[in-house]
């Protein structure tokens, strides 16, 4: 039954209905059987932030494929829609058919950040589930979720009845079989579709561990069965080339974020930047074939009408032939489609792909050093050379681009004034670069604090207090604020600890989301909604230590939250970059290289596929190589070997 | 050759936004027209520059929530010999649901533009808890009334206008199973009138469940005309679909 009748009294009373009215490009109105397992795939933020998300289209498409299972997408209401919702005795429901949430078997969320955890159980409220896991009913909805968040479920591990570790497109349709047994079954038993869940390649049900503390300390969390896995493995698909999904990507009738035609080219990285969980946990990589590139990226123009087509990935320069590929997209659509790529490494961005890009329109353009010293990017085995930023700057100037924007972290371990202050540095020699092209030029310098992430090397470092990011950011704002030409942003502190709080908390931090949450603490990555306080005062009134979860150096002997999940990389793999880190030893990219045994192929059988043996021309590259007739910019010292990049927008 | 130069074409077509699709912006649906033009592949003449963009020339913004059978925007194509009925046929198949193109006419060199060239609007508004008579008598108390002051917020200026010249017919339409459905034309020149004003005027403010604006009027030496017969060429550019 469609609750349109109801949404349209209600819709004219809000900002932006668009949000909620489905009708996209692409969109699937799916006849729901009771033979079929009905999914509401749940992006728990905006529909603006939500609707692009590739991971949430992918499933869609590749559920709606199947006979034994529809699915429809839902998206958080706005604060003024949640009260006319709540208001009208509106429940979550699906933007393709306006259906109910309730109507729905599965609502599965896409997690790719921490500070939307308070909108999961918001969604679930709406939906009219219990929000706790050990309330739900026999037939309740099963929650589950997935994306790079669920590497540490634990702080929603009483929220969410399952958790999906890794790439969705195989291990979708194993669940949806385990579910579909079960609503076939009178879903009679929720014990048993947990235990059947359990059983899949992927799936950790945290409901089915102990978890033992000591004080403060977290001792272990163990299966309670025999048939329950001890370590959860991630999933890994093989080869790109067999999901070339999204086939039909929805094109939107409202803007969006991304609101242009995305195409995946590859899915891993392995430069081995060691603040980036991405990085870590998506290894290895594996390059769509450039044909099918090119192939989906003509048949996406064709039936969406968009002008822009972004081909996405890590580090998107890396790609085999990425130089070919930029120029073939922008063919197909007659010079009048821009291309571009959100992610950059500033050694592989020369002149012809610049020159290529800028063929149509010129896109925004970002670089990432993520670190302003050498020393520094030593520490972070991001080893781009000054020349190597200096080479992309000047590329991109002599092209017409006027103004760019340098992404950098603060907080990394290590870190001295000298670190932070060499951002200032490098961000006015890219402005006196400009200088030679053009009257004006403008570089955005955007600064991070840095949050440790699991299954990285920095799994085990003390992140900077708010204080300190808030020192070393009026630092750099001092240094630069009289240089003409370079501008300032930075991410709030306050934000940076309650996503480290999150990031590496356990299953004790779900006491302090409920509260956040129930006391009326959603949005909580807007700024206008975000509440710090609420947080802090959480923390306390539930006995947990901020200094004991987020700033603490972490040993190598203790339990981590996440012990019981494996991302294939070997725990002393990382601790071993760790300890490289702190030496400022760089490691390889190993696509290029020999292996060195992360765990990440070994461990599931499986390798890169790479379709150039050698990195792109141009830079320093991590090789160790600086290539033949490379003339840097300006005279800088030489500093050679090392490896790249994740260049992020 | 210079493209400003180039054989041009304006084709003006006229276009219904009608069911949830109501809910999206002017500006989204500048957007959906971009894009579905880009589908049809006809050869949309392009903005000079560092930001190419289609020339697209649209009438009236029609408030987010309103449906409309008569909404109208004019398109540029970059050759002389693109005829109305090809776009119109183009479109059927690149158009979302609820956006339907319905007629269409090529314009004549000089003809003025949309925004300057309408002069009134009807509008179709259904109200609910209300009675026709109610209804009727609230209608009475508007059209006689010499004056009608609104004040209204103009770059963070207050600023009153009278709406009542611009009230040029009000009556109480047919019920419907929600309400009562009130008929109005009202002018769009210096500035367009809106609906929701006219719902604020006097006490009781009814409340709208559903707003269509039905024809938009060029006035011209003393007759009304629709849009596409206006400035449209003649002989083998007859319009197509005028209603």
């Amino acid at each position: 039954m469609s609750l349109w009748p109801e949404l349209e009294l209600v819709l004219p009373e809000v900002s932006k209905p668009a949000r909620y009215i489905g009708g996209e490009g692409g969109m699937v109105e799916p006849e729901h059987h009771p033979s079929r397992v009905a999914w509401l795939l749940a992006y728990p933020d905006t529909y603006e932030i939500g609707l692009p998300n590739q991971g949430l289209q992918i499933l869609y498409e590749i559920l709606n494929e199947r006979d034994d299972a529809v699915a429809e997408r839902a998206y958080a209401p706005w604060v003024d829609m949640e009260a006319e919702m709540r208001a009208a005795g509106l429940p979550l429901f699906s933007v393709d058919t306006h259906r109910r949430a309730g109507e729905f078997d599965v609502l599965a969320f896409n997690l790719s950040a921490e500070l939307v955890y308070t909108n999961l159980l918001n969604c679930i409220d709406l939906a009219g589930a219990p929000v706790r896991a050990d309330q739900r009913a026999d037939d309740d909805l099963l929650i589950g979720a997935g994306g790079h968040c669920t590497y540490n479920p634990e702080p929603l591990a009483d929220f969410v009845d399952f958790f999906v570790l890794g790439d969705g497109e195989e291990v979708v349709s194993e669940i949806n079989a385990a579910v579909s047994d079960w609503k076939r079954a009178g879903k009679r038993s929720r014990q048993s579709v947990l235990r059947a869940l359990a059983a899949v390649e992927g799936v950790y049900v945290p409901s089915l561990y102990d978890v033992v503390y000591d004080g403060p300390a977290l001792v272990s969390i163990t299966p309670r069965f025999a048939d329950v896995p001890a370590v959860v493995e991630k999933r890994t698909v093989a080869d790109l080339a067999a999901w070339p999904y999204p086939k039909r990507q929805l094109v939107p009738l409202t803007e969006v974020v991304h609101d242009r035609l995305n195409v995946e080219v590859f899915r891993g990285c392995t430069r081995g930047c060691r603040f980036c969980q991405a990085g870590m946990i998506t290894r290895p990589v594996r390059e769509r074939p450039a044909e099918q590139v090119r192939t989906m990226v003509a048949d996406g123009l064709a039936r969406s009408g968009y002008d822009e087509v972004a081909l996405t990935s890590l580090s998107t320069a890396d790609f085999s032939g990425i130089t070919e590929v930029v120029s073939a997209t922008m063919d197909c659509g007659a010079g009048e489609v821009s291309v571009s790529l959100p992610s950059l490494r500033v050694d592989a961005f020369t002149v012809g792909l610049a020159a290529q890009i800028q063929r149509a329109r010129r896109t925004g353009l970002t670089f990432a050093p993520e670190a302003g010293s050498w020393r520094m990017r030593q520490v972070i085995n991001k080893l781009i050379d000054e020349r190597d930023l200096y080479g992309a700057v000047e590329s991109a100037f002599s092209q017409g681009w006027r103004r760019m924007k340098l992404y950098f972290l603060t907080g990394l371990p290590t870190e001295t004034d000298v670190d932070t202050l060499a951002i200032g540095e490098l961000a006015r020699n890219c402005v006196e670069l400009g200088r030679a092209h053009t009257k004006n030029p403008s570089v955005t310098v955007s600064l991070g604090g840095f949050v440790p992430k699991p299954f990285t090397p920095f799994q085990w470092f003390g992140q900077n207090t708010v204080a300190e990011l808030q020192r070393k950011i009026f630092l750099l704002r001092d240094d630069i604020k009289r240089n003409r030409g370079v501008q300032m942003k930075w991410h709030d502190p306050k934000a940076s600890l309650v996503e480290g709080i999150a990031s590496r908390g356990d299953r004790r931090i779900g006491r302090v989301i409920e509260e956040v949450w129930r006391k009326g603490g959603t949005f909580q990555e807007w700024s206008e909604h975000f509440d710090y306080d609420r947080w802090t005062q959480a923390m306390d009134r539930h006995g947990l230590s901020v200094d004991w979860y987020v700033h603490r150096h972490r040993t190598e002997d203790e339990v981590l939250p996440w012990d019981q999940l494996s991302a294939g990389l070997h725990k002393d793999f990382l601790w071993q970059d760790w300890r490289d880190a702190l030496n400022e030893v760089g490691l390889e990219d190993c696509r290029w290289t020999p292996c060195y045994d992360c765990g990440a192929c070994t461990g599931y059988s499986i390798e890169h596929i790479v379709a150039s043996a050698v990195p792109p021309a141009g830079g320093s590259q991590g090789t160790g190589q600086v290539p033949t007739g490379y003339q840097p910019p300006r005279a800088v010292e030489v500093h050679l070997s090392g490896v790249g990049e994740r260049a992020s927008s | 050759m210079n493209p400003n130069q180039a054989p041009r074409t304006r084709i003006r077509l006229r276009y219904s936004k009608a069911g949830r699709i109501r809910f999206t912006s002017h500006r989204d649906v500048a957007r959906i027209w971009e894009r579905s033009l880009r589908r049809t592949g006809l050869p949309v003449a392009q903005t000079e520059g560092f930001s190419p963009r289609a020339k697209l020339h649209f009438g009236l913004a029609l408030a987010t929530g309103y449906e409309s059978e008569a909404e109208y925007l004019d398109v540029d194509f970059k050759c002389a010999d693109v005829a109305a009925p090809d776009v119109l046929d183009a479109l059927v198949s690149v158009l979302p649901d609820g956006i339907a193109a319905t007629g269409g006419s090529v314009l004549l060199p000089g003809a003025m533009s949309l925004q300057q060239a309408v002069t009134s609007c009807d509008w179709d508004i259904e109200l609910i808890d209300v009675t026709a008579d109610d209804l009727a008598e609230w209608v009475d108390r508007v059209r006689g009334a010499a004056t009608i002051v609104i004040t209204r917020e103009r770059k963070g200026q207050q600023i009153t206008d009278d709406l009542a010249p611009q009230i040029r017919a009000l009556e109480v339409g047919e019920s419907t199973s929600r309400g009562v459905r009130l008929l109005a034309t009202l002018g769009t020149q210096p500035r367009a009138a809106r609906p929701s004003e006219l719902l604020t005027v006097f006490e009781p403010q009814y409340r709208p469940v559903l707003i269509q604006r039905t024809r938009q009027w060029i006035e011209q030496d003393g007759a009304r005309l629709e849009p596409l017969m206006v400035g449209a060429a003649p002989a083998q550019h007859t319009p197509v679909g005028v209603q």
